[in-house]
């Protein structure tokens, strides 16, 4: 990956402008002149700039995923915002959400600021997500209205789901006057109890504790339950059950302020896929059986899920190289998303190009209140070049990623990233 | 020959395989019978033990087995404080390769260690019970019993009672009968016993008299202490008048059926002293037939390469 900062005027020849709002998808230019687009669609060349030939290239909005764990401050031997930054751009991403499990956790303003400082000359935009209780402990509620004014984009013990009702209720309520989402992990912890995959024939057969269905979607039917009483938003993280989907459906169909995400992983395996005990698929929820997984395509088919999420969950080798289930929970997701999800939903299921890319950028800023309209004279650039026929296997040289921690190695995909703008860089990804 | 390099379970055994090794196991039972119990199989050959949890009975089994054939043995217990830490795993098993040895033997608590130690040695592995998983030598030692006894093991109703959704010994068990041609009924509590296990082609019964009725041979299992009071067994004396192999049970029951057990007994619970010790009881037979096969084992994994058993 070559990351540079944008010339002065940088000229976009024959592109497809691949536009998800007025979802269009017509050959055209667009021209940058100090980081912002001065021009769009079909114009006479200027000659006095540099140009990038896209021909058989889609241009449209840079990524956006809602849900990574950057492990700044405390775990920066598994990834910093330097690195998760440069692994958000190898996979097209130029904004990022970062999940608040950090040592410590991001629980305060202070904590938000610190965030917020360091990241600022990184070349991704990124925005922290507060913890929704102090420490993380699901006991008391932190400072959401002073980190939400440091610039606190959302609330959510990721990783810790939020037990008892009365605190989830309280959070949603008090969340109402700030108008941004609570993100909970869904999860019983007593149902889930020791589980370490999905409970079913395969967990049977390995002997290893299974964490069933019902203790993720007991949960998000609480969590859809206290919503609709508390006209809160509520974002549900990952889903990975069908009868969750099927409890989401039911709620949306009268609620507007729910929304709800899948990860690649959770569209493309199953449990079956974790027989040789592979740690890189242990993930937090379990990787599901295949009716699950087909649950989640057709959530996404049928619009009950609004968007995908890496979960990006960086781990070092020694956390991953143990056995089963002394193993971390996590995955990292970044680099391989779009040919995953292309590979799933569009090549697989025969999802539109556009659709998909709907799902990777205006769905995840709407849920999260950003400027969605990109493609537009005058704004800053944020885009993404790929090559949607490029064949390609993605192996280590992919990941940018100060962690290896990936189930997707070797995987052939179809659809390429070339080039990632944002912030004033452009990144040549090859 | 077996079709593996490794026994790290009975689930891909192929009924060839599995009934190698115990027509082989059967040979060795004969040389245990000799006053000199020993043969030269695997002389040079260094076999290491590395148990990562408590056991006696199979450790001593296993060494035993490895000294009848002349294998040198180093046996290492790792202490179970670092080993919750993940460390030392891997760094154990590389130093231990790098020593030149042929085979490790292993007994560890998490389900998958053996395969895990498979990524990072070349040596053969033996699973001497991975968690609740599998104890494939176990398995391989309750069919022998179960031959020995019958003759033979397809069609045989075999009964396995108790604790089944924690239990190694269960699920080798299951895999072996199940790929042998026998039929089994699983008998326990509903909550341990779990609902997809009948994928694996076997019957589920709570009621132990008609299971007791139904079996040629019941393989008892035995109740751990410590998943008492949990919400999974409400107490010893329920789980005896419900699921208990007692003398009342046995003796009402017109057929005689073979009793075995893994070991270690919990007298008065899972089994009544009286049922145990009776002339229906093979445990002892089990322990015996347990050195011949894992003799048998380490033999067709190490050793026949070097020709025929001398």
């Amino acid at each position: 990956m070559k990351l540079k900062k944008l010339p002065k005027k940088l000229l976009f020849q024959n592109a497809e402008l691949l536009d998800p709002i007025k979802k269009t998808n017509k050959k055209g230019n667009i021209l940058l002149v100090n980081g912002k687009i001065a021009d769009i669609g079909i114009f006479e060349s200027p000659s006095d700039v540099k140009s990038i030939d896209c021909n058989g290239l889609t241009l449209t909005h840079g990524f956006c995923d809602l849900h990574v764990h950057f492990r700044e401050p405390g775990n920066e031997d598994k990834e910093t915002l330097e690195s998760g930054s440069r692994a958000a751009l190898a996979g097209g991403f130029t904004r990022v959400c970062t999940m608040p499990n950090t040592n410590p956790p991001i629980d305060s303003p202070e904590s938000v600021s610190y965030i917020i400082e360091k990241s600022k000359d990184c070349p991704i935009y990124i925005h922290p997500i507060g913890a929704v209780t102090k420490g993380q402990k699901g006991i008391e509620i932190s400072e959401m209205g002073l980190m939400n004014e440091m610039g606190a984009v959302a609330f959510s013990d990721d990783g810790l789901p939020i037990q008892n009702g009365l605190v989830m209720r309280k959070a949603l309520e008090y969340s109402t006057m700030l108008g941004v989402p609570i993100i909970n992990h869904a999860e019983d912890d007593c149902l889930r109890c020791e589980g370490v995959m999905n409970e079913g024939i395969i967990s049977t057969r390995l002997g290893l504790p299974g964490n069933p269905n019902i203790a993720e979607s007991t949960m998000v039917y609480r969590d859809l339950k206290l919503a609709e009483m508390t006209g809160a938003r509520l974002h549900v993280p990952h889903v990975s059950t069908a009868t969750s989907v099927d409890h989401i459906k039911h709620m949306k169909s009268n609620n507007n302020n729910i929304t709800a995400e899948v990860t690649p992983h959770h569209l493309f395996f199953n449990d079956e896929s974790l027989v040789n005990y592979d740690t890189n698929l242990k993930v937090a929820p379990p990787i599901r059986n295949d009716i699950s997984r087909k649950a989640m395509v057709k959530g996404i088919l049928e619009g009950v899920i609004d968007c995908i999420a890496t979960d990006h969950a960086p781990h070092t080798l020694h956390d991953k190289e143990t056995t089963f289930d002394l193993a971390a929970f996590g995955m990292i997701g970044l680099e391989s998303c779009f040919g995953i999800v292309k590979r799933v939903l569009v090549d697989n299921e025969g999802l539109s190009l556009i659709n998909l890319v709907e799902l990777l950028t205006t769905a995840p800023r709407k849920i999260m209140g950003f400027n969605c309209d990109l493609l537009k004279v005058g704004t800053e650039a944020e885009l993404v070049l790929f090559d949607s026929n490029e064949k390609w296997i993605f192996d280590n040289d992919n990941v940018f990623s100060k962690s290896i921690n990936s189930p997707f190695y070797g995987q052939k995909l179809t659809g390429k990233i070339k080039y990632t703008i944002s912030k004033g860089y452009i990144s040549e990804i090859s | 020959m077996l079709s593996h390099k490794h026994l790290l379970g009975i689930e891909d055994f192929p009924r060839e395989d599995i009934q190698n090794i115990i027509d082989t196991a059967f040979n060795f039972r004969e040389v245990l019978d000799r006053p000199i119990k020993k043969v030269p199989s695997l002389q040079g050959m260094t076999v290491v033990n590395l148990f990562f949890e408590n056991s006696t009975r199979t450790r001593i089994s296993f060494e035993l087995a490895q000294k009848r054939l002349s294998a040198d043995t180093v046996n290492f217990s790792a202490s179970t404080s670092s080993l919750k830490k993940g460390e030392g795993f891997k760094d154990t098993a590389q130093n231990i390769e790098a020593m030149k040895i042929d085979a490790v033997v292993m007994r560890h608590p998490a389900p998958g260690a053996p395969k895990h130690l498979t990524e990072f040695i070349d040596a053969i592995v033996i699973n001497a019970g991975d968690g609740t998983h599998e104890h494939p030598t176990q398995a391989i030692l309750d069919m022998m019993s179960l031959q020995e006894k019958f003759g033979g093991i397809k069609d045989l109703n075999v009964a396995i009672v108790g604790d089944i959704d924690h239990s190694r010994v269960a699920r080798s068990n299951i895999y072996g009968l199940v790929t042998m041609g026998a039929n089994v009924t699983l008998c326990g509590p509903p909550n341990l016993i779990p609902d997809t296990i009948i994928d694996l082609g076997v019957a589920v019964n709570y009621n132990i008299d008609e299971v007791i009725e139904w079996a040629d041979a019941i393989n008892v299992l035995r109740i751990q202490r410590e998943r008492m009071g949990i919400g999974l067994i409400p107490s010893e004396r329920e789980y005896r008048k419900l699921f208990g192999i007692t003398e009342e049970r046995i003796n009402r029951n017109k057929k005689e059926i073979v009793i075995m057990h893994p070991g270690p007994i919990n007298r008065g619970v899972e089994i009544d002293s009286g049922v145990a010790d009776s002339d229906q009881a093979i445990i002892l037979d089990q322990v015996l037939n347990g050195v011949a096969s894992r003799m048998s084992i380490l033999y067709l994994l190490l050793g026949s390469k070097d020709g025929d058993m001398k």
